[in-house]
């Protein structure tokens, strides 16, 4: 991976930039020995490491800003970390750079359940947002894999989704206001506890730009009301077409599950090694969940049976209780770990038109043959977002080399059929160079025009996202 | 949209840039009175990129060119028992406009209706643009699928800059199946705060309401409350049924079953009726709920205001007499309001940003429109 030449003036500067930083923080919030930066060297994309010059943890947005307002008087580069849980490097850092993590700030702020929201600092992981205010029924809807762990500024900053956000949308559509640092040190307010906003959506664009356009240390988010119940029901079918069809058809009957997963066969016979979950051996799996009282559960479930049976499943189990339902959801839960079990991987998520779905699965079945790489498929499949499980071993040179060829190639043909390279990760440094696939120079200028109004400097996390051919002009000014 | 008339566009706009020569975006012109006054001569029409490119029932969405009327794509998605989720609003009635309200109109000033309550804006539901930005360049962003987090969100930034970022000249959408019921729960004679209380009572119920409104006394009709379930025949009649029950304190309660009269009693909330061929001034007030009967007190405290609530007290109508500033009732009050119908239209309708906020925005149109020919000074 390419990363751009670290600033040597920068560098030679370091003591000097610690001596300042320990002016503004206490002595604990600003890391510099070199044991110590190394805890800060990768995210969760672990393949690539570099340690921070230093790494600094403040507490309140006031030391946020007053750090944002020394780096940016001094040209030293700043990468944003939330819990460091990113699959697509967004959090990695240069060898140069203040990694500006928020973890200490984690506190709710305020909860209002008859205006439905909370206000919390951004260093809270996701899962305790809902575990703030689940003792009234309530939860926070965006709810990606690694909720227990990452932090609602990474979600931000990523635009996150997970499993459930057919219903209930992604990050950006359950963000109201948040209080953003920019890089010069100015605090703004964006947003608030109501829905609509005056001026231009800059709340939209902020959310989802990797923590390149300032650092959010609040946010207000929308809390909803817990439905009555869920219950999922698992089939099997022969071909991974007629699974495509099913889903297609479900969604066109008018039915609005709120999750979809799919697991092709290599996927389901990993997870039945690992977690015997029970399941059937069939070419495709499909879990869909529904939502409301028992009846309306029953009602949309017979629907969905209804429709599956004119796919001819080869298995239809349908929860009907607390305890079925956890043993349908057992095994997609395990998915990950039972792949890890098998291999190292990579996990990808290139979105496709869910039309598109036998077409892609086929020719990704195709180039696992070409690259010698299995490869297993475990996905959202309601809303296209796919996530190619690439096995391989890092411990055999060229390998990891030959995985990363491959997961192009995947994420290339997902933009061939009208997809694009990442619908819930990010860019990050991972797919960074993939851009201009999705993307015309136009496209990316247009992007990088936002980046000068809020970071001009280009001291933000600048080497993400973009092509580093892309940027260097700005980057380098 | 034919790639032709996008290309013209851009020419036109591109030729414009050179020249200098502002330039107003005009579609089916129903909205061109929101926002400040931008009185241009010279006009740039989106009528050209019309129809619809794409449409896939089965994976939920619909991609049109900007001038494609709205009406035409409501009635594409009907024929496959699907809808826009976010129920746009037609802005005829209360503005006294003419012509076919535009898809490209909508996103451009990001109009939604009752829905947004349960299922977000306009932006929300967007999931691509294409758009001609100030200097003739052609630029897409996000795409066709509904999860979509490749490179930063010009799409949300697109929705509700109206125009002044550049002319939108196609649209994607994630749309929603149609609900195959409706039920309405109904009460008289609420005063505000309480019927406020009782959306909310409603909103977090887990019954997921799809529509919750206030339309306060006007004239000698009765106050009304409005609550709006959606789904599934049995699932609705049993949502209607529990939620009735839980707010039957509230008093005279009945539940509109009827899909036609729903249909009527929505759009009523949606068009602000109640405001129509009113001789007033009206604002559209953007706050959290609670503070909803707040400004309409504060409002009727200074002068002659009528109100209306949608999105669970959260949006306030607000009518009061030509010249009124509705924003000196926002204060202390965290929220924006925005002036939508007055007699003279040169008043300033947009709120003024604060200070680092305004710089942002002001910077972001010198991107993209670097010599500020794009409807130039709506936005403030």
């Amino acid at each position: 991976m390419e990363m751009p030449k670290p600033d040597i003036t920068v560098l030679d500067r370091k003591s000097e930039i610690v001596q300042k930083l320990l002016k503004v923080l206490p002595k604990d919030a600003v890391i510099f020995e070199d044991r110590e930066t190394h805890a800060y060297e990768c995210d969760g994309l672990t393949a690539y490491r570099c340690a921070p010059m230093i790494a600094v943890l403040p507490s309140t947005t006031e030391e946020v800003s007053a750090v944002l307002k020394i780096c940016h008087a001094e040209g030293v580069p700043v990468v944003p970390r939330g819990s460091g849980t990113s699959l697509a490097g967004g959090a990695l850092p240069t060898e140069d750079c203040v990694i500006l993590g928020i973890a200490r700030m984690n506190g709710v702020l305020e909860t209002n359940y008859d205006d439905r929201y909370i206000r919390v600092q951004s260093g809270r992981t996701n899962l305790s947002v809902t575990g703030a205010v689940e003792a009234n029924d309530f939860f926070y809807a965006p709810d990606p894999s690694s909720q227990l762990a990452c932090a609602i500024a990474g979600n931000v900053a990523m635009n996150s989704g997970g499993a459930h956000c057919l219903k209930y949308g992604v990050t950006t559509n359950n963000l109201l206001g948040i209080k953003m640092v920019m890089m010069d040190g100015e605090v703004v307010d964006i947003g608030g506890a109501y829905l609509d906003n005056a001026g231009l959506d800059l709340l939209g664009v902020i959310c989802g730009s990797e923590g390149q356009l300032g650092v959010v240390t609040e946010a207000t988010l929308r809390i909803l009301r817990k439905p009555e119940g869920a219950r999922p029901i698992l089939m099997g079918f022969n071909s991974n077409e007629v699974a495509g069809a099913c889903v297609s058809d479900i969604i066109k009957a008018g039915v609005l599950p709120v999750a979809i997963e799919f697991m092709d066969k290599p996927c389901v016979e990993a997870v039945e090694d690992f977690a015997q979950a029970g399941y059937p051996t069939a070419e495709a799996v499909l879990i869909v969940e529904v939502e409301g009282s028992d009846e309306e559960i029953d009602e949309q479930l017979a629907k969905i049976v209804a429709i599956a049976k004119k796919h001819d499943p080869v298995e239809l189990r349908e929860s009907k209780s607390a305890e079925e339902s956890a043993a349908i959801w057992a095994g997609r839960k395990a998915a990950f770990g039972a792949m890890g079990r098998i291999n190292d991987y990579m996990c990808l998520d290139g979105t496709i038109p869910v039309s598109e779905l036998p077409l892609v699965l086929r020719r990704i079945g195709e180039m696992s043959e070409q690259y010698g790489l299995k490869v297993a498929n475990v996905f959202h499949a309601g809303d296209g977002n796919m996530h190619p499980l690439i096995l391989f071993d890092a411990n055999k040179p060229g390998d990891l080399e030959l995985c990363e060829e491959f997961g192009a190639d995947i994420l290339k043909l997902c933009v061939e059929v009208g997809g694009c390279l990442t619908g819930e990760h990010g860019v990050g440094v991972e797919k960074r160079d993939l851009m201009s696939t999705q993307y015309t120079d136009a496209d990316l200028d247009a992007q990088m025009r936002v980046k000068d109004v809020f970071d001009p400097k280009w001291l933000l996390n600048a080497a993400k996202v973009f092509p580093l051919a892309s940027s260097d002009a700005r980057r380098s000014a | 949209m034919t790639q032709t008339a996008e290309q013209k566009l851009a020419d036109q706009v591109a030729q414009a840039h050179s020249n200098g020569q502002k330039l107003r975006i005009i579609g089916g012109g129903t909205r061109q009175s929101l926002g400040n006054i931008c009185d241009i001569a010279t006009t740039v029409s989106t009528l050209d990129l019309n129809g619809i490119s794409l449409y896939e029932p089965g994976a939920l969405t619909v991609v049109a060119g900007a001038g494609t009327p709205v009406e035409d794509i409501e009635k594409a998605l009907a024929a496959e028992g699907q809808r826009l989720p976010f129920e746009p609003m037609d802005h005829r009635g209360l503005l006294g406009s003419q012509g076919t309200p535009t898809i490209g109109g909508v996103v451009a000033c990001n109009v939604s209706g009752p829905a947004r309550i349960q299922v977000g804006s306009c932006r929300d539901s967007l999931i691509g643009v294409r758009m001609v930005d100030g200097t003739g360049s052609i630029i897409k962003n996000g795409g066709r699928v509904m999860k979509n987090v490749t490179g930063y969100d010009l799409v949300k930034l697109a929705s509700g800059s109206f125009g002044t970022l550049g002319v939108l000249t196609e649209v994607a959408f994630k749309v929603l199946p149609a609900s195959e019921a409706t039920a309405t729960i109904k009460i008289q004679g609420l005063g505000d705060e309480v019927a406020v209380a009782t959306l909310s009572e409603a909103l977090t119920a887990p019954y997921d309401v799809s529509g919750a409104a206030h339309i306060t006394a006007q004239d000698t009709k009765d106050a009304t409350t409005l609550i709006r379930l959606q789904g599934f025949k049995k699932s609705v009649a049993y949502r209607a049924e529990k939620l009735k029950e839980q707010l039957s304190k509230a008093g005279d309660i009945s539940v509109v079953t009827a899909e036609k009269q729903n249909v009527m009693l929505w759009k009523t909330v949606r068009d602000v009726e109640a405001f129509h061929k009113k001789e007033t001034a009206v604002w559209r007030i953007s706050v959290a709920p609670s503070d909803g009967p707040k400004v309409a007190q504060a409002l009727r405290d200074i002068t002659d205001a009528q109100v209306v609530y949608d999105w669970g007290g959260g949006l306030v109508w607000a009518s009061v007499p030509y010249g009124t500033d509705a924003r000196s009732a926002l204060v202390g009050i965290d929220g924006y309001a925005v002036c939508i119908r007055d007699q003279d239209t040169s008043a300033q309708s947009v709120v003024p940003q604060n200070a680092a906020i305004a710089k942002i925005e002001q910077g972001l149109r010198a991107k993209f429109d670097p010599k500020g020919i794009l409807n130039t000074g709506i936005m403030g």
